[in-house]
């Protein structure tokens, strides 16, 4: 865990459950073999309202196998007796706050649970769940989307594990890795915490391009694009996928 | 207390690339509610645009039909467009304009917000595109194509549930796609501060008018004031200036639907628990997982999943009492109204008065209750009808 970073990291999100944990967790382990440091792990919800249609449908299909935190544990639980590689919960707060938060970070502490990513929780929110967090030495990872220096900077230095810079601001390809850097660089300025570019990248080609000024990449849409075509047979391809990208930013 | 929290409930729930925007509106809202030039602006387009003030009926014959308190309506059906709705659009459109917003988006469940906000795009000049279930633009045809005539974009939402919480969904993700240029105007008091503050301030209107049209025809305050609860924005603005009357008792009618021990209910004070969605702390129907429950009414205007905060608020703390009402009273009381007093209400504002058919006849004579009407049922009779077996084409 301690040598998070020390190159480019390559973060593969998919959703829990989709097509069912089994996979899912076949799915880790294949992300692990092709040079993933990280896996970012959706809980599903019903009500998913910052994700893109395929994300969406991923929720769907995986409530539609009643995917849920109980299950969810156990199948880490499993994972660990075959790989240690980092995972972070991708969530939103009604399925952690009906989980009950000390129940929920004790478990996410015991499974080896590096941190978690909940799009409803904003900066101004994070008081929620910071203690219970804290308790269990659980990591709450902030956004940064391309807004005022003010808050940039601000978020940045309350921030803690990484940075999940949000990339998809922007139309032309050009324009965003641009601005991308510009708001990058804000961030370096006041903490040292590794910063990941996600949303949006999707290809080799992105993701060397952010590499160069990013500490990792977040890979998510193609994923669960394979995933929603391969299904049960979708390990080999995200095995396929991943090492590409991994090759990318190498 | 905070100020973006009632007691536990509110908050700023967000994806953070709203979260900016709703600063901003915050200050905006701040600065311009104190603003006389606002003020002018928003009281004369509610007076000679909207209508208002809004009557407040003494309803004689229900009165003397149920013998007991004596009923009056507070008539929102008679604002321009139909409905209460008209109130808080009217001041979140001239706020969008005051901070120089171009275009505005909403969802709508029945549809009367969406025609609400169409109506005030038309007028103010700007663009407009609405979110609405599936399901809803099947069930309210006529309110979608009344949008189109006003000038607006309508999206059928096809993922979910289709109806009501899944349009605010797609609004709020169409919102963070094109934040710079566009104003959300929420239509209920729910979602992130400082929209429950702001559209409650906005519906207060209703019992600002209501007080003093009570005080001056009865010379005392009402026993009883009543309204139909969904998100809780009619019911808020009927609510807010008896809050500190607290010999008022201030009664909040939700949708049992088909009753409240079966899942087809849109219960959520009776049958919900505290959760976190759609931007705020509040009280939520949901399964045991936390998923947010799919919910169920005759009336789609109360067919959603949460409630406003300050509902939650004054649950929690008594202040308020919520009962629930079925499809089948709600439609009894639909045409109870309309052959009792010539007025058709909308079958959101039925659930309302169904009960005060209810409580009336437990009441003494000398005794008063204001029913909110939030809305007239034009847009309700074919539902009705095919409820009733006729299969009417609208």
């Amino acid at each position: 865990m301690n040598n998070l970073f020390n190159k480019k990291e390559i973060i593969g999100f998919l959703m829990a459950g989709d097509p069912d944990l089994e996979t899912t967790k076949q799915s880790i382990i294949a992300m692990d073999k092709a040079g993933a440091g990280m896996v970012e792990l959706g809980i599903p919800f019903s009500d998913p309202i910052a994700e893109s249609d395929v994300i969406q449908d991923s929720n769907m299909r995986a409530l539609e196998n009643e995917t849920y935190l109980p299950n969810i544990f156990k199948m880490i639980e499993e994972l660990r007796t075959e790989t240690q590689i980092p995972v972070i919960f991708h969530t939103y707060m009604n399925p952690v706050f009906n989980y009950g938060y000390e129940n929920f970070f004790k478990e996410c502490s015991e499974k080896g649970i590096y941190g978690i990513v909940v799009p409803d929780l904003p900066f101004e929110e994070k008081g929620e769940i910071q203690e219970y967090a804290d308790k269990y030495g659980v990591s709450i990872i902030s956004f940064v989307v391309p807004t005022d220096e003010k808050r940039i900077k601000e978020i940045a230095k309350n921030a803690q594990g990484f940075i999940y810079f949000v990339a998809s601001i922007g139309t032309e390809e050009e324009d965003k890795s641009h601005k991308a850097k510009a708001i990058i660089d804000i961030i370096k300025s006041v903490t040292d915490i590794p910063v990941a570019a996600g949303f949006a990248i999707n290809t080799p080609e992105q993701a060397a391009q952010y590499s160069k000024i990013a500490d990792g990449i977040i890979i998510g849409n193609t994923i669960v694009k394979l995933i929603e075509q391969y299904g049960k047979n979708s390990p080999e391809h995200i095995y396929d996928y991943v090492k590409s990208m991994k090759d990318a930013i190498k | 207390m905070e100020k973006t929290k009632f007691g536990k409930f509110g908050g700023q729930y967000v994806p953070e690339i709203l979260m900016p925007e709703i600063k901003k509106i915050e200050e905006a809202y701040e600065f311009y509610k104190n603003d006389k030039k606002f003020n002018e602006e928003l009281t004369d387009l509610l007076n000679n645009y909207a209508g208002r003030p809004s009557l407040l009926y003494f309803a004689k014959n229900m009165t003397e039909d149920l013998g007991g308190a004596k009923i009056y309506l507070k008539r929102e059906d008679l604002n321009h467009t139909g409905a209460h709705k008209i109130n808080n659009v009217l001041g979140q459109a001239l706020l969008a304009k005051y901070m120089g917003k171009k275009r505005v988006i909403a969802e709508t469940g029945a549809g009367q917000h969406g025609v609400a906000t169409a109506t005030a795009a038309a007028l103010l000049g700007m663009e407009c595109e609405i979110y609405m279930g599936k399901e809803d633009t099947e069930r309210q045809a006529l309110n979608v194509y009344r949008m189109e005539l006003l000038g607006a974009k309508v999206h059928a939402v096809t993922f979910g549930t289709q109806t009501l919480k899944d349009a605010v969904n797609e609004a709020m993700k169409a919102w963070a796609q094109r934040v710079d240029d566009t104003f959300y105007i929420l239509g209920s008091v729910v979602g992130p501060h400082p929209f429950p503050i702001m559209v409650r301030d906005f519906q207060s209107v209703i019992s600002k008018e209501a007080r003093e049209q009570i005080l001056e025809t009865e010379g005392r305050l009402p026993d009883v004031v009543m309204a139909c609860v969904g998100g809780g924005s009619n019911a808020m603005g009927m609510f807010y200036n008896f809050i500190d009357d607290k010999d008022v008792k201030l009664i909040g009618c939700e949708a049992a639907g088909h009753g409240v021990n079966t899942e087809k209910h849109a219960a959520t004070l009776t049958k919900g628990r505290t959760g976190i969605f759609h931007g705020m702390k509040s009280i939520f129907c949901q399964d045991e997982h936390g998923q947010i429950a799919p919910v169920y009414s005759i009336s789609a205007g109360l067919d959603y999943p949460g409630v406003g905060p300050e509902h939650a608020h004054l649950f929690d703390t008594k202040r308020a009492d919520y009962v629930a009402i079925t499809d089948d009273e709600a439609v009894d009381a639909f045409e109870y109204l309309s052959k009792t007093e010539g007025i058709i209400p909308a079958i959101e504002s039925s659930h309302a008065v169904a009960y005060a058919k209810k409580l009336a006849p437990t009441m003494k004579k000398d005794e008063i209750i204001i029913v909110c009407l939030s809305g007239r049922g034009d847009k309700d009779v074919a539902a009705i009808a095919r409820y009733k077996g006729r299969n009417i084409n609208e």
